[in-house]
């Protein structure tokens, strides 16, 4: 039947959930609704910004284009799944310490892309950097900030060189 | 929002086949989304039925040999042909092309198969499949045929697949001796859609450096990706350089329809034609004397 509730099973930030969702909810918001996971934001709901960025089993994907039955089975991460409870993640904390963010809305998206990029390739090149935040738009023109960040982030999950 | 659907996740493309075969022209295949979305947002698209063919496993492969040369399952992810070893020793440009295809993000979900069964002329794989010779493997429930990549788009976002039939891989041929080719599109930023672009394809004959075989394909400049014979046709036989690929340029702007939009009006597309023939000609040029 049109429109007929469909079980879904994902780990979201490590845990484990089963949902009964309408096939045309899309997973930001089963993140953002269901889950009240707000730190991943919507931009434009249309495949353009990147704010709603998060991870699908390691890779950076925009959940407001992805339907939320398409992560069943898979494993999401949120920005609320990236901090060592209040221990900031070392990307997080880069941005912080450097200035990277200015209103913040585009943040999280950042944090993301950029989690995707160091989990794979812990030494990037800045083309690499620059091209792993390419899907991110920052409305402030703030990338500068966030590509030094990034770099700085990495140095810091290399042991400091 | 998305208008309601009944919504199918079949495991294999027999299952998928029969839910095509059942619900036909009602039903609609997704498989990453990434264009499909966007348009069912806008309510462009409302099937009442969605058969989600991302989870089928076997369509996701890159495979190639010699003889055989390069198949590519349809579940195949952008991102995955981007940086597969084989086809960047093999089939640099395809690599290059999904570099500049929308963003990583779109790359690490949107899958090769939905990208040309979306049959947007602004695509950017269908145009370089076409200068590659590249065919079509499609599946129905009468059993499998191929089409050639320039035979399949037939009009804006229509593709020659019947309601009943899925696209499951995309073949290319290893190149003949002494061929290069390239693509290369206007972007106002990395990533765009272009607002044209040409695939070009030269192969040379190895004794005295005539072009042999040339192949053009058109992206943005009428309502499919178009292949510029005439043009062609120019080069073939003769020796290659400047001069001549400017005057096949001429010649393909004159072969295209393109539309006037938003982002540049048809009189700007035949002039971006002349200038991406060339370019993209030279560079095919430089390549199939490496090659």
């Amino acid at each position: 039947m049109k429109g007929e509730l469909k079980e879904l099973k994902l780990t979201v930030n490590g845990k484990p959930y089963q949902f009964k969702v309408k096939p045309n909810t899309l997973l930001v918001d089963l993140l953002r609704q269901e889950l009240k996971l707000t730190g991943t934001k919507v931009g434009c709901l249309d495949s353009a910004c990147g704010a709603c960025t998060v991870n699908i089993d390691g890779k950076a994907v925009r959940s407001c284009s992805v339907l939320a039955l398409q992560a069943d089975g898979r494993k999401v991460t949120t920005i609320e799944g990236v901090a060592d409870g209040d221990k900031l993640h070392p990307i997080q904390q880069a941005m912080v310490d450097h200035g990277a963010i200015e209103c913040g809305y585009c943040t999280p998206g950042m944090v993301m892309s950029a989690k995707a990029l160091l989990d794979e390739n812990p030494n990037p090149t800045r083309q690499e950097v620059r091209e792993a935040i390419q899907g991110n738009l920052c409305a402030d023109e703030g990338y500068v900030k966030y590509i030094e960040a990034i770099e700085i982030a990495a140095r810091e999950m290399r042991g400091g060189h | 929002m998305i208008a309601d659907f009944e919504y199918f996740a079949p495991r294999t493309v027999k299952e998928a086949l029969s839910l095509l075969a059942k619900y036909k022209e009602e039903a609609k295949i997704i498989c990453g989304g990434q264009s499909m979305l966007v348009v069912m947002k806008q309510r462009l698209l409302t099937p009442e039925y969605l058969i989600d063919i991302k989870g089928i496993s076997s369509l996701d492969y890159i495979k190639y040999d010699e003889k055989q040369g390069l198949r590519i399952g349809a579940l195949t992810i952008h991102r995955a042909i981007e940086r597969s070893p084989v086809i960047q020793e093999h089939f640099g440009v395809l690599s290059e092309m999904e570099g500049n295809l929308a963003t990583i993000q779109t790359r690490n979900w949107g899958t090769i198969g939905g990208n040309l069964c979306h049959g947007d002329p602004a695509g950017d794989p269908a145009p370089v499949f076409i200068a590659l010779g590249a065919k079509l493997k499609l599946a129905g429930s009468g059993g499998e045929r191929t089409v050639d990549m320039e035979e399949f788009s037939r009009d804006y976002l229509e593709v020659a697949l019947e309601p009943d039939e899925m696209l499951t891989e995309i073949q290319v041929p290893t190149p003949p001796p002494h061929t290069g080719t390239a693509y290369e599109k206007l972007m106002v930023m990395k990533g765009d859609m272009g607002i044209a672009g040409a695939a070009v394809s030269i192969s040379l004959s190895g004794k005295d450096s005539l072009c042999k075989d040339a192949r053009i394909a058109l992206s943005n400049c009428s309502s499919i990706p178009v292949r510029a014979k005439k043009a062609e046709k120019e080069l073939i036989g003769k020796t290659i350089d400047e001069s001549l690929l400017a005057k096949a340029g001429e010649i393909a702007s004159k072969e295209a329809a393109p539309p006037s939009d938003v982002h540049g009006s048809a009189e700007y597309r035949r002039e971006l034609i002349k200038v991406f023939v060339r370019r993209v000609g030279q560079l095919a040029l430089e390549r199939a004397k490496k090659a």
